[in-house]
């Protein structure tokens, strides 16, 4: 298995260079930079600033310098928030934005696995039906519909929940979890109905069944295992695109997470924190794939005992 | 005394094209300690029957419509799932077809094997974790598991086919049922481990005294065991009676139908081969895969020896019998001669010409001279496409026919492999297996090939649907002076269409010779088990073979 994760990583490195160079060029050969601004700067400033940034080198040459400093795990300065590295940025952002993609995460498994599995026992009937109505709306609703929707609803006219903030007011942390959750909880019930139907169909469930076991320890023992195969291995790919696709709620509900930082970047030609955070995701989805791929293989005996054989 | 009597039994299914009477109908009784066999073809109705006495059919769409069946007095139609639980802990246990896909493959068969004791729905009847695996292990040691304090913690894909079948049964023994179905138990299985697992059934039913119904569309395998015989067909039964009565005095025309579907004694069409001139000539062919579970540091060979090192000849105009069991290498034989699996070393003559070396545009023209027909007709068929596509495709791919001529063509081969020209139309999913198997040997034959390899053709097919489709490879070889390799793990089948015969096993030839030859004085002692293991469908012969045994 160890063997395995490594082989993996190791692949990741020729990801991540192509990762960081398409990044590299595409921001450097965008229109504008970091110090162009409304309003007229001299041209001595904004040379001296360059200067401090090395931005007046060669292209490849900025490229080869920044390759070495983020091997040393180094992402450099940011350009517009003076006197911050990029490094201090994503520390500052990232527990928030964490937090927020783990709730939204319960959510998704909690509700998608349910939702599916109740669908799944008895298809075709309204059993199935009602659940993956709503997944089928779900997948649908944009967060940026389905925010401004909850708040109207229940920050507003019900007045129940805190319309925005995060950790200020007792519950302002539920609308934007369930914001960012349902998307995927719609996915995940319809990946672990379809899973568990085609379990379900199995003969060893008939196996199962003939050898009088009670219904709930059938669905139990015998089907959610492989039936939940596809949504283990949904995961990983799920919790990178929370965490890298948080931005939306963020600024809906006005949440000091990384999201935010992702996009002034972007519109600010802060070409250090543009690159530091796309490598930063990259990473992340790199790891979080190979875990639920790991997750997914230790559950499967027969996959689990091959890649110990090639240890 | 009757342990279930089962009256005027009928299991509808209720699907989108109206109601199919799957069990129509059905009447019958066994005793303790006997053995009912119920023989039918696919379709027959015959595991429906089953199914629904412990209620394992989907419903919807399966409806009981009507009858009872009474175990031990109680009738098992109108129980409700508690009392149905308690039938399936206690009283009646199934042994099903394909132990591969029966068993879980995510737990220990020892987990699945206490299962039913550690989680038995009544309380008193319950056992703990140790006392269940304590009998688990001695019931996995009297079926034959070697080892099983060790191999009790094995998933299931760590036995062979034959061991898997042999869990299977400890599985269903270890509640002490009354009453064991056996589905097909070894349907699935080499012709070698059936005997053996037949022989376990046996004995076991003997010790036991339980009563069994086998399920089987295999006479053979069925003459040997059975103590009464129902014959089934379209949801109704034909006949019934004792196994002799059935065999020996049979009345109903259905039965006599399948008893004289079943391949049996020597080719009768005469041998047309010219030995002097050899079509094919395959010498020193190796055929390896790398062992993925050996890759780095393991033990034992890097290699997964499929064909090791094998020579041979078809002579223009021969059926050569290839006979082996699962996992000989006889399909990945037959796939190296065609060039359709990366060869390790060794040359395949083609007419003189050496193929192997040869790169894919080159062996196109080869590709037309030598065709292959595959096992399952339902898996090598592009359903999306109709009959007259799938035919017309090599056709023109090769040049055999042009746009203007194609038709012509297309419907001569339907008429060849005796379909009926209105069905061109049509996919592939409308047509029944034997059928369609008519399409993939249409396609085989419709470049003209002088060499065929037919690969199990007939497996996948009943009874009666094989003796026609044997028939039809008989006279279609006759009629376009064919060459073909006949590669089946099926005995009789062999012997019944093959001049020639070449038995492998683990990659290599063990025994070949003139067929006739082989079955009179078998050389090889893997040639003699084999033989020796072909059920007969003949009672008295069957019941002497076993006791000879």
């Amino acid at each position: 298995m160890i063997k395995f994760a490594l082989g993996r990583l190791l692949q990741a490195i020729p990801v991540l260079l192509v990762v960081i160079t398409a990044t590299f060029f595409l921001v450097h050969s965008a229109p504008g930079g970091p110090f162009s601004a409304d309003k007229a700067v001299p041209p001595e400033v904004i040379k001296a600033l360059e200067a401090q940034y090395n931005l007046d080198q060669p292209v490849w040459q900025q490229y080869f310098n920044y390759l070495g400093d983020v091997v040393k795990g180094d992402f450099g300065p940011s350009f517009k928030y003076s006197g911050r590295t990029v490094n201090e940025l994503i520390a500052a952002g990232l527990p928030t934005t964490a937090e927020l993609a783990f709730y939204a995460m319960l959510i998704a498994v909690g509700i998608g696995v349910l939702a599916g599995v109740t669908a799944s026992l008895r298809p075709n009937t309204m059993q199935d039906y009602v659940p993956m109505t709503a997944a089928m709306i779900g997948i649908c609703m944009p967060s940026f519909l389905l925010g401004p929707l909850l708040v109207l609803v229940f920050g507003i006219y019900l007045d129940w929940l805190p319309i925005s903030g995060w950790g200020d007011i007792p519950g302002d942390k539920i609308l934007p979890s369930i914001t960012l959750g349902t998307g995927y909880a719609a996915y995940i019930a319809r990946l672990s109905r379809g899973g568990m139907l085609e379990v379900l169909s199995q003969d060893y469930i008939r196996t199962a069944r003939a050898k009088g076991l009670s219904e709930p320890l059938i669905i139990i023992k015998h089907a959610l295992r492989g039936g939940l195969i596809p949504v283990v291995a949904f995961l990983g790919p799920a919790f990178a695109g929370l965490l890298g696709g948080s931005f939306v709620v963020e600024t809906i509900f006005q949440i000091p997470g990384l999201g935010r930082f992702y996009v002034q970047a972007a519109f600010n030609r802060d070409y250090t924190l543009i690159l530091g955070m796309t490598v930063f995701f990259s990473t992340l989805i790199i790891v979080f794939n190979l875990l639920s791929d790991m997750l997914a293989i230790w559950l499967n005996p027969k996959l689990r005992q091959e890649i110990r054989g090639t240890k | 005394m009757a342990i279930l009597e089962v009256d005027g039994l009928k299991v509808y299914f209720h699907t989108r094209n109206g109601i199919v009477k799957a069990v129509d109908d059905v009447s019958f009784s066994v005793d303790s300690g006997e053995t009912l066999a119920i023989v039918g073809e696919s379709g027959s109705g015959k595991s429906v029957t089953c199914y629904s006495l412990l209620d394992l059919l989907p419903k919807p769409p399966a409806k009981i419509e009507g009858g009872t069946a009474l175990f031990n007095g109680k009738d098992l139609l109108t129980c409700n799932t508690a009392e149905m639980r308690e039938h399936r802990c206690n009283d009646i246990a199934v042994i099903f077809q394909d132990p591969m896909t029966s068993l879980n493959p995510f737990l220990t068969i020892g987990e699945q094997l206490i299962e039913p004791l550690i989680y038995h729905p009544n309380m008193d009847q319950r056992q703990g974790r140790s006392a269940a695996r304590e009998k688990a292990i001695a019931l996995l040691d009297e079926v034959g598991i070697i080892n099983p304090e060790n191999r009790f913690d094995s998933y299931p894909h760590e036995f062979s086919g034959g061991m898997r079948q042999r869990v299977m049964i400890a599985m269903a023994l270890i509640t002490e049922p009354k009453l064991l179905i056996c589905d097909e138990p070894t349907t699935a299985l080499d012709v070698t481990i059936q005997a053996q697992i037949l022989e376990l059934i046996k004995q076991l039913q003997q010790t036991r005294n339980v009563a069994v119904i086998f399920i089987s569309h295999d006479l053979g395998v069925v003459a040997g065991i059975a103590d009464k015989v129902i014959v089934m067909c379209e949801g109704t039964i034909r006949e019934a009676g004792d196994t002799d009565r059935v065999f020996y005095r049979t009345q109903d025309k259905y039965t006599k139908k399948l008893l004289d579907a079943i391949p049996e004694g020597p080719k009768t069409i005469l041998n047309r081969s010219d030995v002097s001139d050899n079509l094919v000539e395959v010498s020193h062919l190796k055929t390896y895969f790398i062992d993925q579970t050996h890759v780095q540091g393991g033990t034992g060979d890097r290699f997964i020896k499929a064909v090791d090192d094998i020579s041979l000849t078809i002579a223009r105009g021969e059926i050569l019998g290839l006979v082996g069991e699962s996992g000989s290498g006889k399909s990945t034989l037959g796939r190296s001669i065609l060039q359709l699996a990366p060869t390790t070393a060794g040359t395949v003559k083609f007419q003189g010409q050496t193929l192997t070396g040869l790169n894919p545009k080159q062996l196109v023209p080869w590709r037309k001279k030598m065709q292959m027909i595959f096992q399952d007709p339902y898996a090598s068929l592009n359903p999306r496409m109709t009959v007259f596509e799938t035919l017309s495709e090599p056709l023109l791919y090769h040049g055999v026919a042009t746009s203007k001529n194609i038709g012509h063509q297309v419907r001569q081969l339907m008429d060849d492999v005796g379909l009926a020209q209105s069905q061109l139309r049509k996919y592939p999913h409308e047509f029944s297996g034997g059928q369609r198997q008519r399409i993939a040997i249409g396609r085989a034959i419709a470049t003209k090939p002088d060499f065929i390899i037919a690969d199990e053709p007939v497996s996948a097919l009943d009874v009666t649907i094989q003796a026609q489709i044997l028939d039809l490879i008989l006279n279609l070889v006759e009629r376009h002076n064919l060459t073909m390799m006949f590669i089946s793990h099926d005995l009789s089948v062999v012997r019944y269409i093959s001049d020639r015969v070449i038995i492998m096993n683990r990659g290599v030839i063990v025994e070949q010779g003139k067929t006739e030859a082989v079955w009179a004085n078998p050389e090889a002692s893997y040639t003699k088990n084999l033989l020796a293991a072909i059920p007969l469908a003949d009672p008295e012969a069957e019941r002497a073979r076993i006791n000879n045994r």
